[in-house]
């Protein structure tokens, strides 16, 4: 019984923690919107797509042009998508948050467009398919001055081009 | 340049052992020389001329006003309310009654005479040294009257000049980048104004990016990133006649453009699969070099003035740092090693100092650095601000910042801010809408 009864206060206590830690941890989520993660864009937000289930966009941690597991995800399925549609072009533009130099950041932008077209083409799409553009900082999705605005911003971007 | 002719009316060589007015530029002043600017004396028949003419009355009184607000503008000199001016500008520039001026606490006394013969505008001026009663300087010229404003710029020069014992950078231009509409959007043309913020002229529509636009030291060129038809290239524009060509055949983008110090060559990055290199293209043969071949990015070069060496920005320490080499790009240091990230690194005219954009725990520096990297010093912090561009005598800084917008991406502006190298006389640029990326011109007379 008095084991029971221990047993029954401790589950209790655990509950409430979980509860607490809950509550806390979603605050916390709360403040960064739950959509950064290791300083990458993990939202759906400013999203678009080439075709059903083919997100458009990935994203890069600040400075970074390193591709997330996310993103080669991502790429992987624009390259099927691609491989699917042979005759579809696509210009992948990269860019850069407003936290840095222009020039720096147009060099930063190329640099991010050409790791998801280097990614793209390791999946079996062609070179001449593909061409990049950078706009370094010059076209935020978001216009804001937090980082979360600046983590949206700092994408690669693959458009159609015909 | 070719329109003004300058005539030395009389020089006194001093020999007296009183030192004349000297105005230190080299610290923060505090203390601003008191100065009266005498209207230039001009009479009825010019006045009347120069009204058909350039549709401004008051020609001497315009110019004068132009004088006050550049001297104002240095911090180095407080022009004395006219009103308590007791001697007619006519008088004064003849024989200036040194009491008179003494009473109202100037120091010094510029008098002047303008006038319009043979639709030619005719200048003279004086600067006087109030407390040792004697004559500074004199000089006149003459120039065709639409050059009015120029002349007030010209006066200024040679005022700083004889007070301060330094070229002056009245009588330049600023070309930056006309900004407008929302964040996201953001409409983009070249501009081109005087020093003072007057005579702004647009050099594109908007239809396409423009950016990063850098005068040649030498002619009226400018070179500028532009986005036509999507292609970001590096273009080369002369302003007199409107005609602009591409940069090179370079595959893929080409970027930070600025031209060698004899404005023969134009350096610029130039970025494929992922990496960006320096590049020269010598503008009279079209040879094309490369200076660095690193898989980091290498940008924003800037010339040593005596062309020798190349200072610039690449991340292959890891992280974004100013380095500096041979112009044929050996002997590559690295000269940053404070705490943060370094951008945009401009050689001063004078050859001595770096200028350049460091960003460190979120706020934005300029600040300079000998180029060894020792000596670096701070001159202003920022939310956002960046590329630095040096007056043509190395003593005042150009650049741009950037506000803080809200959640909504409200209250966004960018404004051109000047600073002197001492760090004192923090001011906005006047400019009529948005604007970045401003470069300074060489003085356009000498």
């Amino acid at each position: 019984m008095i084991l029971n009864k221990i047993l029954k206060n401790t589950l209790l206590i655990v509950a409430t923690c979980l509860i607490l830690s809950a509550c806390a941890s979603t605050k916390k989520v709360s403040d960064i919107g739950g959509q950064i993660k290791d300083d990458v864009y993990v939202g759906e937000d400013t999203v678009e797509y080439l075709a059903s289930g083919v997100p458009d966009r990935v994203f890069f941690a600040t400075n970074e042009s390193v591709l997330t597991t996310r993103s080669r995800d991502t790429l992987r399925k624009q390259a099927t998508w691609l491989r699917e549609n042979p005759n579809i072009s696509i210009v992948i533009e990269g860019h850069a948050d407003e936290r840095g130099t222009r020039e720096y950041n147009l060099a930063l932008g190329e640099r991010r467009a050409n790791a998801a077209k280097d990614y793209l083409m390791t999946y079996g799409v062609s070179a001449d398919r593909i061409s990049v553009i950078s706009y370094g900082k010059e076209r935020p999705v978001d216009s804001g001055s937090n980082p979360l605005a600046w983590s949206k911003n700092r994408r690669s971007v693959s458009v159609k081009a015909n | 340049m070719k329109f003004f002719k300058i005539i030395i009316l009389t020089i006194f060589f001093q020999s007296q052992a009183y030192a004349l007015i000297e105005v230190d530029i080299t610290r923060g002043n505090l203390n601003p020389l008191p100065i009266a600017v005498s209207p230039l004396f001009s009479n009825n028949d010019s006045n009347v001329k120069f009204e058909k003419i350039v549709k401004v009355n008051n020609v001497g009184h315009e110019i004068s006003k132009i004088v006050e607000n550049n001297l104002r503008q240095t911090g180095l000199f407080n022009p004395l309310e006219k009103d308590a001016f007791l001697q007619e500008s006519e008088i004064a520039h003849l024989k200036p009654r040194f009491e008179d001026w003494n009473l109202i606490k100037a120091q010094a006394l510029i008098t002047g005479k303008v006038e319009i013969k043979d639709e030619k505008l005719r200048v003279e001026f004086r600067l006087w040294d109030v407390l040792a009663a004697k004559e500074m300087l004199a000089l006149a010229f003459t120039t065709v009257p639409t050059n009015w404003r120029r002349v007030g710029h010209i006066i200024t020069d040679k005022i700083y000049e004889r007070l301060t014992g330094e070229k002056g950078y009245f009588d330049t231009r600023i070309i930056y980048v006309a900004e407008e509409g929302p964040k996201t959007q953001r409409i983009k043309k070249l501009a081109i104004m005087d020093q003072d913020g007057f005579n702004v002229k647009y050099l594109t529509l908007g239809n396409e990016l423009v950016l990063t636009p850098r005068f040649n030291p030498t002619n009226q060129m400018i070179t500028y990133l532009s986005y036509f038809r999507n292609l970001p290239r590096v273009y080369l524009l002369d302003i007199e006649t409107g005609v602009q060509e591409v940069v090179g055949d370079f595959p893929g983008m080409t970027f930070a453009p600025r031209f060698s110090p004899d404005g023969k060559k134009i350096i610029m990055s130039f970025a494929t699969g992922g990496n960006s290199d320096i590049y020269t293209m010598d503008l009279e043969n079209r040879i094309v070099e490369r200076i660095t071949n690193h898989p980091s990015i290498d940008t924003s070069p800037s010339y040593s003035p005596d062309g020798k060496f190349i200072c610039f920005n690449s991340d292959r320490s890891g992280y974004q740092q100013i380095y500096v080499m041979k112009n044929d790009g050996s002997n590559v240091k690295r000269i940053s090693f404070g705490k943060g990230l370094y951008g945009t690194p401009v050689w001063s005219p004078r050859g001595d100092l770096i200028a350049f954009t460091k960003l460190h725990k979120g706020k934005f520096y300029i600040g300079v650095m000998r180029t060894d990297g020792s000596g670096e010093r701070l001159l202003t912090e920022n939310f956002y601000q960046e590329a630095p561009s040096w007056s043509p005598n190395g003593r005042v800084l150009i650049f741009y910042r950037e506000t803080e917008t809200n959640e909504k991406g409200e209250g966004f502006s960018a404004k051109l801010w000047s600073i002197d190298l001492t760090g004192y006389n923090e001011r906005q640029v006047p400019t009529k809408t948005d604007a970045s990326d401003p470069s300074w011109s060489s003085l356009l007379s000498n």
